[in-house]
């Protein structure tokens, strides 16, 4: 049997020898995410399986092709998970994909980013070299820090062929209340929670609703509980509701209409869109499914001091991300030629001219 | 170990100078050698090189004109925090201008609702804390050296701390960094939102040991001060013992606020300098902490009594208050200068392993101190696998110093090739430079240049440091080691 790492690696070299370009592709769950897609597919799912997996060591290094829900699975027989709780949008999800993408959900203002746990990678880049960077310990300052900057790069700078993540212990009680509030009153009551010490691992606002979850020791969930107040939410409705929001098949999300994701500081008062608002992160995350002016929603989130995405759908002729500054932008275009030279990756996948 | 020639080109020196001078007050660029002596080396102190020149700008402005100066001329630039880096990261040049921020020391915003403070380069880490304190905040990261280190010196090298398991290290806690690349230009990484669009910049710079910009600003996410903390101090009989118990924690699915050991020689050091109360028997100490609210903690307290019963401890003490938790504490955080008084001189390493091979490691380095005639107390954050053994020697010695130089690779490279690394938190600098041919292998090093010249295409910003020139690795002659997996594990190495 051929080394799969080896064979995706033979893939890039031969690529870059023609001048081919390559669209990186795991299961495909994420193709409406970014600009453009174009190149020849370069199929990762054939490049899969668990590595290695201590759970005392609170590490999991695992092949990009596996699929996400396959590596979760694997982590709770051990009541571990990944504590950034990654979107799937859809069962075909790989890991590498999830890593590329660099997504986080519902616990991210909680627990960290998807960039916040990965501690290493194999890293096959644009003239096909097998790079390893990191490692499978927490902590790690020797080079520079390759393997988060590859955390949402979108595939452009190198094909994941191996990641390794720190992982978590799943809590041992869980509890989710609602409440009702405007919108300003909720942005300020998801801030003043996140300033005292309560386990408070995931926030929702839509429609006047705030939910909220707290995770972690029994006592002081139950604590906590008493703090906080509202409705105890039935622990199954929970959970399909924080699947909904994770994967994006609540109703606030919409259908039709393009999805906008504002990112801003968490006290940002309420930003006067219209639209339907679905409010996450203690404040941070703000989605927005209406048909705006790029332009204006752009210059509305950058006074906040914040940017916007494109996140599905519309015109993607608008640019999916924020532009970025000048001096910075021509960081990115350099590290792009470093890493790809003959610009074979996902060309275009994130900003349009590389 | 070695102090590099201080050998100075005058007419290089004022041509400098002048230039300087044109862009910042006089006061602000030193030059004279009794001036420029203090900066000679920062808390390597076995290192030491005058530089050529020494500026001190007072603003982001001052920053701009110092790098576009040395820009135009081609002069290395080495930036400085507060100086108590471990691994030389600050050395200066001869050649090179020393670009110390310690006049930047302003906390320019705090912001307790949205839980922010915004920081010039040369604050102190203990002072965001402390300013932090009356809205029930803090800075989490709290390296031993917290009192002096600057934020600006932490983002270059990384910082991390006692409470890394759980709160994570500097790049976990810094949301946003403001600086200046070399070509003079400003760049904001990061956002005070949980994201940016492009690639992970901030992840990039943090830990970058000032090679690819100079921090002019940074924004910390400051956490809330748990209710209460209370610490577990455990001895053991037997190291193995100990190291055992710290994976049966972590497997029993408590993530301690601080999971530290430390052997018998580290424990006997302290205990004479702060009288903590340690058990000197004892082979090996731990000291696990838990924090939260009253609840959380008595729950997590219980569940890792019974874990290091288990594990065979000899005897627990629990911190009855808040004064006995912090002498717990301060035994393990004065480690390093409690080996200081009983040594001319010690070298503290970083490697950091997998948690499984610490005991392995310990008798490793029981062998090593038998082969090369050097102690080597050990102190360790346990709970992620970061090791502080410190080799005790005098540098007046030139064979101790040999000596403790073999002793250090040797240990480094065992810790690469436990699948581990050489750094932990201190930074490679000048130090551990080496030892990153051992760890990268060729492509891999030029992977790092590139990244390098994207930010610093001439390679002015701190050269030589941190990535080895193949040139150097070629001299170094190691083996690389892949995956944690030397060729040909079957020979012995000792």
């Amino acid at each position: 049997m051929t080394d799969p790492v080896a064979a995706l690696a033979d893939a890039i070299r031969a690529a870059a020898a023609s001048g081919t370009r390559l669209r990186v592709r795991g299961g495909g769950t994420k193709d409406f995410y970014g600009q453009a897609l174009a190149g020849e597919i370069l199929d990762t799912r054939g490049c899969a399986g668990i590595v290695a997996y201590e759970p005392t060591e609170l590490v999991v290094t695992v092949r990009g092709g596996t699929r996400v829900a396959e590596l979760e699975a694997t982590l709770a027989r051990e009541a571990q998970m990944l504590a950034f709780e990654p979107p799937h949008f859809g069962a075909a999800a790989t890991v590498g994909g999830m890593v590329a993408a660099g997504l986080s959900g519902p616990r991210r203002a909680a627990a960290g980013a998807l960039r916040d746990f990965v501690l290493g990678v194999r890293l096959l880049d644009g003239r096909g070299q097998d790079l390893f960077f990191g490692g499978q310990v927490m902590k790690n300052v020797a080079g520079y820090d390759v393997s988060r900057l590859l955390a949402g790069s979108l595939g452009t700078l190198g094909v994941i062929a191996e990641v390794s993540l720190k992982v978590l212990p799943v809590p041992v009680a869980e509890a989710t209340l609602r409440l009702e509030l405007p919108e300003d009153r909720a942005v300020e009551t998801m801030n003043r929670w996140a300033g005292r010490p309560l386990p408070v691992s995931a926030t929702a606002w839509r429609r006047g609703q705030l939910d909220v979850r707290l995770s972690g020791a029994e006592a002081a969930v139950r604590a906590a509980r008493g703090r906080i107040g509202g409705e105890v939410v039935a622990p199954g409705e929970a959970d399909a509701l924080w699947r909904g929001i994770r994967e994006h098949t609540d109703a606030c999300f919409g259908a039709e209409a393009p999805l906008w994701r504002l990112s801003v500081p968490s006290a940002t008062p309420p930003l006067g869109l219209p639209g339907d608002q679905l409010i996450e992160w203690g404040g941070s995350l703000r989605w927005l499914a209406a048909d705006a002016d790029a332009r204006a929603l752009r210059s509305r989130a950058a006074q906040a001091g914040g940017h916007a995405t494109l996140f599905r759908g519309g015109d993607k002729s608008v640019g999916v991300f924020q532009p970025l500054a000048p001096a910075v932008a021509a960081i990115h275009r350099r590290l792009k030629a470093e890493f790809d030279p003959h610009g074979i990756l996902n060309r275009g996948r994130m900003y349009e001219e590389w | 170990m070695n102090t590099r020639d201080t050998g100075i080109d005058a007419a290089r020196q004022a041509e400098v100078v002048a230039a300087l001078a044109r862009a910042l007050p006089a006061s602000s660029v030193l030059f004279q050698e009794e001036d420029t002596r203090p900066y000679e080396c920062d808390g390597l102190t076995a290192y030491r090189e005058r530089p050529m020149v020494v500026a001190l700008p007072e603003n982001e402005a001052e920053v701009q004109a110092v790098l576009r100066v040395c820009s135009a001329l081609a002069v290395p630039v080495i930036p400085r925090g507060a100086g108590t880096g471990l691994s030389g990261g600050a050395l200066p040049s001869r050649r090179g201008v020393l670009l110390s921020l310690a006049r930047m020391k302003r906390i320019l915003a705090l912001d307790p609702i949205a839980r922010i403070a915004r920081v010039q380069p040369g604050v102190r880490n203990l002072a965001i804390s402390e300013a932090a304190a009356p809205y029930g905040l803090y800075y989490a990261p709290d390296p031993s050296s917290q009192i002096a280190c600057s934020i600006g010196g932490n983002v270059a090298e990384n910082a991390g701390g006692v409470h890394c398991l759980k709160y994570g290290l500097t790049v976990h806690n810094v949301m946003r960094v403001r600086g200046v690349t070399i070509a003079g230009e400003v760049v904001e990484l990061g956002s005070e939102a949980l994201d940016a669009p492009g690639f992970d910049l901030l992840a990039a710079v943090v830990g970058s040991e000032g090679m690819l910009a100079v921090v002019t600003e940074v924004t910390v996410r400051l956490v809330p001060k748990p209710e209460l903390a209370r610490c577990i101090l455990a001895s053991f009989d037997d190291v193995e013992q100990a190291g055992n118990a710290v994976a049966a924690v972590i497997a029993a699915g408590i993530i301690p606020a601080g999971l530290e050991m430390m052997d018998r020689p580290a424990t006997r050091a302290v205990e004479e300098f702060v009288h903590a109360g340690y058990d000197l028997e004892a082979a090996a100490i731990l000291l696990a902490e838990a924090d939260g609210t009253p609840e959380e903690v008595a729950e997590d307290l219980a569940r890792m009594k019974a874990v290091l019963e288990h594990s065979g401890a000899r005897n627990i003490r629990v911190s009855r208050d808040e004064a006995e938790r912090l002498r717990f504490w301060a035994g393990r955080k004065a480690a390093f200068p409690a080996v200081g008084r009983i040594s001319p001189d010690y070298v503290c390493m970083d490697g950091t392993i997998p948690r499984k091979r610490l005991a392995e490691m310990l008798r490793a380095i029981a062998r090593l101190e038998q082969k090369y005639g050097l102690r080597c107390p050990n102190v360790f954050h346990a709970g992620d696998g970061n090791l502080h053994p410190l080799i005790l020697f005098d540098a007046n010695d030139p064979d101790q110093l040999r000596r403790t130089e073999q002793f250090v690779a040797e240990v480094l490279e065992l810790s690469v090739a436990f699948g581990g690394t050489v750094t932990g938190e201190h930074g490679v600098g000048i130090e551990k430079i080496n030892q990153m041919c051992v760890q990268f292998s060729p492509a891999e090093l030029e992977c790092f240049r590139g990244v390098k010249r994207a930010f610093d295409p001439d390679g002015l910003l701190n050269p030589e440091k941190n990535i080895p020139s193949l040139h150097r690795c070629a001299e170094y002659g190691k083996m690389h080691v892949q995956g944690g997996k030397l060729p040909h594990p079957e020979l012995p190495r000792f």
